[in-house]
């Protein structure tokens, strides 16, 4: 590379495994929060680049909300398993049977409002000073003016008004006690280029992204995948559809969209010329239009 | 498809019509989707706006909504195939100075608005000089609302020449002008068919071919060390390696490089990035170095070369940017984060402040408060590993963070 020129992914790359570094550098307890999603997963990579040939020196983090897609939570263990790191598991049913949560009721019932004290808890009994996440700004009107290093109190609450200046690449992440940061190195990151990397560097991601044939309902606009944990009404009938999913949360709110893109390549090509964004299709942002900022200062992701 | 990266900052107050020109830009570059577009339809319908309000699409946060204005920098991505632009929309007025400072210390590029109609204002002035001081080398004036004023080429030329004649004292190596409509997209994406006097690009045009790769220091080697990998693992038990980005010049393998602030020196016998080596490393990869000796290394030192070293320094020249609420106390004992270092400072003496609106001194009121700009003399009680701002910004920037509160108070540009 005699012209010393950068692709946009490998500024990108550089930028994440900068962060990535500041983290470990700066923090006594660090973690990666981890969904399986392929955010977190790409976080997870630039975590394995950025401190190769050594493990990275910090656990993984799910919070299982018990609705997950088989595949993730497999897909999650193998992965654990490879990069030889701890797996920390937040459960969500435990905090419900503990009484510290309740579960939603009705059709449009979904336990993702209920990850967040469940996350807030995790983050508690293991005194994480600082949480890794794979948010990025383009996802969503909320995110877009999240920090790279993100303040969160003594609750976890984020106030959108009191965020520190954050100056060249400079990150401040001093705090008092009790309160913790979240880091998104991800955060100039575009859908498009998450996938562009991921075809770039062949990272494994769960088979829920490909085309596949599933049983599925069409609700409100929107193809949810028939499980145990959906409610359905009456009326709803399911069919068997030719899909994939462009974002994954839970089985009750994750909207999949009819495809034939079963590999990367057809993958990255249909995202390019998508029509609706990535989080169109989940059904916890359409609650609102502060859905996301609302919870955020109650301390989500 | 690998393209190169622009940041830019947009300048501009919420009368200039800035949220306007970065919807247009999205717009036009067929970026916006098609429920995003429905979104702000909606909004649109439930404010009263008349058709789609660009603006919308980039208020984020409910309160600015309600007031139509926008209260922090915003980050807005797209991209042609050509490039990939991060867009930093920064607030105009002056009360959210620190945040546009924030949105211009990683921009390449600075686009500043100027309303036709009421041509040069205080803030033009302001925006540029924050644009200037923040090491910005690239500026696009971009002369809006020209259907308001007939699309006249006389009243563009004038501005223009205002223009010049303001910033001829910043020394401001590459400015351009264009003549637009955000409203009605003329010379933004699409060429203006009303004004066929301008035979310059367009907008987007000009963000696709400006030059910013040699914006680098790559002369300079300059490796602040971030983190020390240590596996310790049976398969690498000796393996040392130093994580950082390279923050100037060219490190190659086989260079002999010299540690600050012990002055002991090495040779680099391999760099790499994640799993893969490489020969050579420049701005602004991150890579893992390994060097030849065991010296004492750690994170907050620096590999350089033996003939060109940064100055250390314990009496630091700057112009510091206030960013906090309450105003700077004399006497405090602040943490310097330059680098990877951290180091206690004082600021000595308050030299002047700054009149951004006229660029002039100001010496018999020295109080800082917020959005203030002074020059200053900061006494650390370390040394700090400095160059001069203006030949490269990672290694010519620090932030002031109070101990009290951990809050980052002020960003700072040495003048070495």
């Amino acid at each position: 590379m005699s012209d010393y020129n950068l692709s946009h992914l490998d500024e990108l790359e550089a930028e994440g495994m900068y962060v990535l570094r500041e983290v470990a550098a700066q923090f006594e307890r660090p973690a990666i929060l981890f969904s399986g999603g392929k955010d977190s997963i790409c976080v997870t990579h630039l975590a394995r680049k950025a401190f190769a040939p050594a493990r990275i020196p910090m656990p993984l983090v799910h919070i299982d909300t018990g609705h997950n897609f088989p595949e993730t939570l497999q897909f999650r263990d193998d992965l654990v398993n490879e990069l030889g790191v701890q797996l920390i598991v937040g459960s969500v049913q435990e905090l419900i049977d503990r009484g510290e949560v309740t579960e939603e009721q009705g059709f449009n019932a979904s336990r993702n409002r209920i990850q967040t004290p469940t996350l807030i808890s995790t983050i508690e009994a293991h005194q994480f000073d600082a949480c890794v996440g794979g948010a990025r700004r383009d996802e969503e009107k909320a995110r877009a003016k999240e920090r790279f290093f993100s303040h969160r109190d003594d609750f976890s609450q984020w106030d959108p008004k009191n965020q520190r200046p954050e100056l060249w690449d400079l990150y401040n992440g001093k705090c008092q006690p009790g309160e913790h940061f979240r880091v998104f190195p991800l955060n100039n990151w575009t859908e498009l280029d998450i996938w562009n990397y991921i075809l770039r560097e062949n990272i494994a991601i769960p088979s829920l992204y490909f085309a596949h044939e599933r049983e599925v309902i069409r609700r409100d606009g929107q193809i949810l995948a028939n499980s145990a944990y959906l409610n359905l009404r009456p009326d709803e009938q399911p069919e068997k559809l030719q899909v994939r999913f462009r974002t994954l949360g839970d089985l009750t709110i994750t909207g999949a969209v009819e495809s034939d893109a079963d590999n990367l390549e057809k993958i990255v090509a249909e995202v390019a010329a998508a029509r609706k964004t990535e989080r169109g299709g989940r059904m916890d942002d359409k609650r609102s239009q502060s859905a996301m900022e609302d919870r955020k200062k109650e301390g989500y992701f | 498809m690998a393209q190169g990266l622009l940041r830019f900052i947009t300048a501009g107050s919420v009368d200039d019509g800035k949220s306007t020109l970065i919807g247009r830009l999205l717009y036009d570059s067929k970026t916006i989707f098609e429920d995003q577009l429905e979104s702000i339809e909606q909004a649109s319908t439930q404010r009263g706006t008349d058709g789609a309000d660009l603006s919308l699409l980039t208020d984020g946060l409910r309160a600015e909504r309600e007031q139509g204005i926008t209260i922090d920098v915003a980050y807005r991505y797209f991209a042609t195939p050509k490039r990939k632009f991060i867009i930093a929309d920064a607030p105009g007025h002056i009360q959210y100075t620190r945040n546009m400072v924030t949105g211009a210390s990683t921009a390449d590029l600075a686009i500043i608005l100027i309303d036709a109609r009421a041509g040069l204002l205080e803030q033009t002035h302001r925006h540029s000089f924050i644009a200037h001081l923040l090491g910005i080398k690239h500026m696009v004036v971009c002369v809006n609302k020209m259907d308001l004023v007939d699309w006249d080429e006389a009243r563009y030329n004038e501005i223009v020449d205002l223009y010049r004649s303001f910033s001829s004292r910043l020394d401001i190596p590459d400015i351009r002008f264009i003549p637009i409509s955000a409203l009605q997209g003329d010379n933004v994406v699409d060429r203006s068919e009303r004004m066929a006097w301008y035979d310059g690009p367009t907008l987007l045009n000009h963000l696709e071919h400006v030059h910013v790769a040699a914006d680098r220091n790559l002369q300079d080697c300059r490796f602040p060390v971030q983190y020390v990998v240590r596996p310790q693992t049976d398969a690498h038990r000796d393996f040392r390696g130093y994580a950082g980005r390279v923050a100037g010049g060219v490190f190659k393998v086989g260079d002999e490089v010299v540690a600050l602030p012990s002055g002991l020196s090495s040779k680099v016998t391999s760099i790499a990035i994640g799993e893969k080596q490489v020969d050579m490393a420049f701005p602004p990869q991150s890579v893992v170095m390994t060097l030849a000796d065991d010296i004492d290394l750690s994170r907050g030192d620096m590999l350089v070369r033996e003939n060109n070293q940064p100055e250390s320094v314990q009496d630091i020249d700057a112009r510091i940017c206030w960013l906090s609420e309450q105003p700077m106390r004399p006497g405090t004992r602040f943490e310097l984060h330059h680098t990877s270092r951290e180091a206690k400072a004082v600021v000595k003496e308050v030299v002047y402040k700054l009149d951004i609106n006229t660029l002039h001194r100001v010496e018999d009121d020295l109080q800082i408060g917020m959005n203030d700009i002074a020059r200053v003399r900061i006494r650390t009680a370390a040394p700090v590993l400095a160059d001069d701002y203006r030949r490269n910004r990672a290694t010519g920037s620090f932030i002031l963070v109070d101990p009290g509160t951990r809050l980052t108070v002020a960003a700072g540009v040495i003048y070495a």
